[in-house]
């Protein structure tokens, strides 16, 4: 049975949050990825592969070394699917500054 | 374009976090959940009952050209002002179960406080039904707002 991997299956985790900020600064070497991490470099292959198949990272073959790239496009999707919702608190938050704001000379 | 409210909500998970910094000082964010007639203003929405205390419960209804859109109710499980409020916070007439709403209110500076709100949902289908559905129907019903707020400024 193949589980499902997309981009919210990868966020799911703090450490591979982690490797996403990580990664989003500059791309690293899977060595590189590991050393900010006290897990094994075992465990943390294992998170690298699941983004990568989740398709947030990219592989890059650079010499010898292997490097991981962040792909943005992918972690948009998890944006897009809250950003209506964040509209309608942003919106009553907004309305809320406002009435707050008209409100407080009257005190 | 500014991102003042920030919405998390992480998969596989039956809860959410909104978090929004004002600029407003503390005392002013907690007022404007606890005075009914300031609810009415940002909330647009009928407050009918709002007491603001440990026991207390809240019953809030939006009519919309004389139909109740939007009917919401619950119970203050803990009120420490300028702090925190526990609440439950169920959706009449809709098919959702009720979720309990954790709010905290903290001071950043004399003239900035932040609200932290975290929604527990009884599954995290739930969490994703309401994360799916109500808001596109708020937004239209702002949208619908907004329309006559702006027709009847043509008429002047």
């Amino acid at each position: 049975m193949g589980i499902r991997r997309d981009v919210f299956q990868a966020i799911a985790d703090p450490t591979r949050r982690a490797i996403i900020t990580l990664v989003a600064i500059q791309a690293m070497t899977p060595g590189a990825i590991a050393e900010n991490f006290n897990s094994s470099r075992q465990t943390i292959s294992k998170h690298i592969q699941i983004l990568t198949e989740c398709e947030l990272l990219r592989q890059e073959q650079t010499g010898r070394e292997i490097y991981y790239h962040i792909n943005a496009k992918k972690m948009k999707e998890v944006a897009d699917f809250i950003e209506p919702f964040r509209k309608l608190w942003d919106d009553r938050f907004n309305k809320l500054e406002d009435v707050m704001k008209k409100y407080k000379p009257k005190k | 374009m500014e991102r003042k409210t920030k919405v998390t909500a992480e998969k596989g998970r039956h809860d959410l976090t909104i978090t929004r910094e004002f600029d407003l000082p503390l005392e002013l964010l907690f007022k404007a959940y606890t005075e009914p007639e300031l609810i009415e203003q940002w909330m647009g929405t009928k407050v009918l009952r709002l007491d603001n205390q440990k026991y207390g419960g809240w019953h809030f209804q939006t009519s919309y050209e004389g139909n109740v859109v939007f009917e919401a109710s619950g119970a203050y499980h803990e009120f420490i002002p300028e702090q925190k409020i526990i609440r439950t916070h169920e959706m009449h007439n809709a098919d959702f179960d009720v979720v309990l709403e954790f709010s905290a209110f903290e001071k950043l500076t004399d003239d900035t406080s932040k609200l932290t709100m975290q929604m527990v949902y009884r599954s995290v289908e739930h969490r994703d039904k309401n994360l799916k559905l109500p808001f596109s129907y708020g937004i239209n019903m702002a949208h619908d707002a907004l329309e006559k707020v702006v027709s009847k400024l043509k008429l002047k």
